[in-house]
């Protein structure tokens, strides 16, 4: 017993000797971060084929939402962060050292329904959304509803609305939405947030909870990503743009968003690009970012850092669309290109 | 270590031998008291270590809200005004609720298994409730999602509204839209989860009460239901109430079930069939994704609110233990 026990302990000993030994050969190099979950399978792809291409950098990704992500980088815990909504100016004020936003990959929410007798795609206008979330449209036969959807037999029923129970970007994108195109949610519930005070309904924890609360509750409509609704062939309705269009999110609308006004993307990317203008846009898609320190004093990491966000903008692209990730438009690659040079 | 101890004993003189002996006992002895005494401590240490932690992390939001947070019925992460109200209220509410179920069945169960049931049957019983015990608690939201929240919305709850829901007073409890998640719903889901606790240690403590009292009820000629419910129940009183509370603690802190299957709803509503929050759900839901200052502070100050809920609780039960205890049952 007491041997066992020996040959364990000297088992750990000398793992934890020779751990730090075997990163240090060849000026290995080891990068901590932490944030967003929604893009956690590219991210986690990414970075391993990154390792694979470059034995001596190593990213650990721990995706623990964004809001820790933010904390974490603020507090120097990690070499960087990863958020679903840009850091506020408040909270940029309050880091002690600058943080740089670089845009990965986009995504999308889009909102999914549970009529009985109805299977096929319904439209849903701006005001009927942000009508559902208020509260005030409380009815699948509403006159809002119903203009959009010609000859569908809309149910007298009440409406059951889901959101997250759990603060994420994904309510983040769509509060951002509602937020754009009604007055009234602006000043009743307010900006986007990754956690608001919902005027109405019932709360799923993650996509798989709304989804599930949705798919359960007759006349139910909740909102899920785009990437968790193809995964899972979840049907998902079509949603008006700022060009008056009834669009459905796939890959190429939600590029569409990301470049439809690409040329007024600020500096430092932190921009919102729901209800975008253009014809093909779909309106509820966003970027997801990575924060980056302006300086890093860690030469090597430095290095480290700035290979891989070229990497990643150019060749690291290439497996969005496996994943249901939309590609960046190459209009932002070439700003983001130009943004990386100045990390210093 | 005997060999040395056999060694030793043979080296010092025959006489001396016994006193020898005892000496290293009463050393033994001492050890044992050092040792225990030190975890003793370090759980006096955890415990006043959260609360320290819970306090300081919480200053941000007790300074802006005061005694306030504890009825501010109000939770906006977006306007910065935050109050534990609806939280305390649903889990005071789905614990009651819970509890209401979880006490008659599971020392029903326990009674039976003691008293009634022959000892091959209540031993393996008993075996699977000790299982259930250790059960995994999304494995019972799980449950409660794709059982108890279906049957709340298609049968019970329907059922409810039509019958309890038009009797005066109580009817207020069973009325409104019926969604299947609500406080009743995580309150069933607590009482599966909490019921192996109460029959578990219930029946251990019904076991213990001597052979002798129920042989003297009986030959007073007590039948054996009445030398159950009168001599041997109100014997393991003291027994039957901690296992109430051990499932109480269990309910009030709850996260993952309870979340699946309550709505979350930052909400005060009459009807349990509506969609309600728990503190402990709160946090769980809401933590990772806290970006502001005082947002985080005021879920830290939840936890404070739900680690005082606890203490009073537990406090209110042991002040509990001692009056009836002296009422009578088993002698101190």
């Amino acid at each position: 017993m007491k041997k066992a026990l020996l040959v364990v302990w000297l088992m750990t000993l000398s793992m934890a000797v020779a751990a730090p030994r075997a990163t240090a050969q060849g000026g290995a190099v080891k990068l901590n971060a932490a944030g967003a979950t929604f893009p956690t399978p590219i991210y986690t792809k990414w970075f391993d084929v990154y390792h694979t291409a470059h034995p001596n950098i190593e990213i650990n990704y721990q995706s623990i939402g964004s809001g820790g992500g933010i904390r974490q980088l603020q507090s120097g815990t990690v070499d960087f962060g990863a958020s679903d909504g840009p850091m506020s100016d408040e909270q940029l004020a309050q880091s002690k050292f600058k943080i740089l936003h670089f845009p990965t990959v986009l995504g999308a929410v889009v909102p999914t329904y549970n009529i009985a007798g109805i299977t096929g795609e319904l439209n849903f206008t701006q005001k009927a959304l942000a009508g559902i979330y208020l509260g005030t449209i409380t009815k699948w036969n509403d006159p809002e509803i119903a203009k959009a959807n010609p000859g569908v037999n809309l149910p007298a029923a009440d409406i059951v609305v889901v959101h997250r129970s759990d603060g994420s970007g994904t309510s983040y994108i769509w509060t951002d939405f509602l937020s754009k195109v009604s007055d009234d949610w602006k000043t009743k519930v307010g900006k986007a947030n990754t956690s608001v005070n919902w005027p109405v309904g019932l709360g799923g924890k993650g996509n798989e909870g709304v989804t599930g609360l949705v798919k359960q509750t007759p006349n139910a409509i909740g909102y899920i990503e785009l990437i968790y609704a193809v995964q899972n062939s979840i049907p998902y309705g079509k949603v008006q743009n700022a060009a008056g269009k009834f669009v459905k999110a796939d890959l190429a609308s939600v590029t569409a968003a990301a470049a439809a006004d690409a040329k007024n993307i600020p500096d430092d990317f932190r921009v919102s690009i729901t209800n975008a203008p253009g014809p093909t846009v779909y309106p509820i898609s966003s970027f997801t970012w990575l924060l980056i320190p302006a300086q890093i004093q860690d030469a090597a990491k430095r290095d480290a850092i700035k290979d891989f966000l070229k990497w990643m903008v150019t060749d690291g692209q290439k497996f969005n669309e496996g994943l249901t990730y939309a590609q960046l438009p190459k209009e932002v690659i070439a700003r983001e290109t130009k943004a990386i040079s100045l990390i210093q | 270590m005997s060999a040395a101890a056999t060694t030793l004993a043979h080296e010092v003189p025959p006489q001396a031998g016994p006193r020898a002996f005892l000496h290293r006992l009463r050393q033994g002895d001492q050890i044992a008291h050092l040792l225990t005494l030190t975890f003793a401590a370090v759980i006096l240490l955890l415990t006043s270590m959260l609360v320290y932690e819970l306090w300081i992390n919480s200053h941000l939001s007790r300074t802006q809200f005061g005694w306030a947070f504890f009825w501010t019925k109000v939770w906006d992460p977006n306007f910065d005004n935050f109050g534990a109200a609806p939280f305390i209220y649903g889990t005071l509410v789905t614990s009651a609720v819970a509890l209401l179920l979880a006490v008659p069945l599971g020392l029903a169960s326990a009674i039976f298994l003691s008293e009634l049931a022959p000892r091959k049957v209540s031993d393996s019983i008993s075996f699977l409730i000790d299982l259930l015990a250790a059960v995994p608690s999304v494995i019972y939201g799980l449950l409660g999602i794709f059982i108890v929240v279906p049957l709340m919305r298609t049968t019970l709850g329907p059922l409810l509204i039509n019958t309890v829901g038009n009797v005066p007073y109580i009817g207020v409890l069973f009325r409104g839209p019926n969604y299947g998640v609500g406080f009743l719903t995580a309150g069933i889901v607590l009482a599966i989860m909490v019921v192996p606790f109460i029959i578990s240690v219930s029946r251990e403590v019904l076991l213990t009460v001597p052979r002798e009292q129920r042989e003297a009820a009986m030959a007073l000629g007590a039948t054996r239901w009445e030398s159950t419910w009168q001599v041997v129940v109100p014997w393991a009183r003291t027994g039957i109430m901690g296992s109430v509370f051990l499932a109480l603690a269990r309910a009030l802190g709850e996260t993952m079930a309870v979340t699946m299957v309550i709505g979350n709803a930052a909400a005060i509503k009459a009807s349990l069939l509506a969609p309600g929050d728990t503190i402990a759900s709160t946090i769980a839901n809401q933590f990772t994704e806290a970006t502001g200052d005082l947002y985080l502070s005021s879920l830290i100050e939840l936890g404070l609110v739900l680690f005082l809920i606890t203490f009073i609780l537990n406090g209110l039960a042991r002040i509990l233990i001692v009056a009836t205890e002296r009422g009578g049952g088993r002698p101190a």
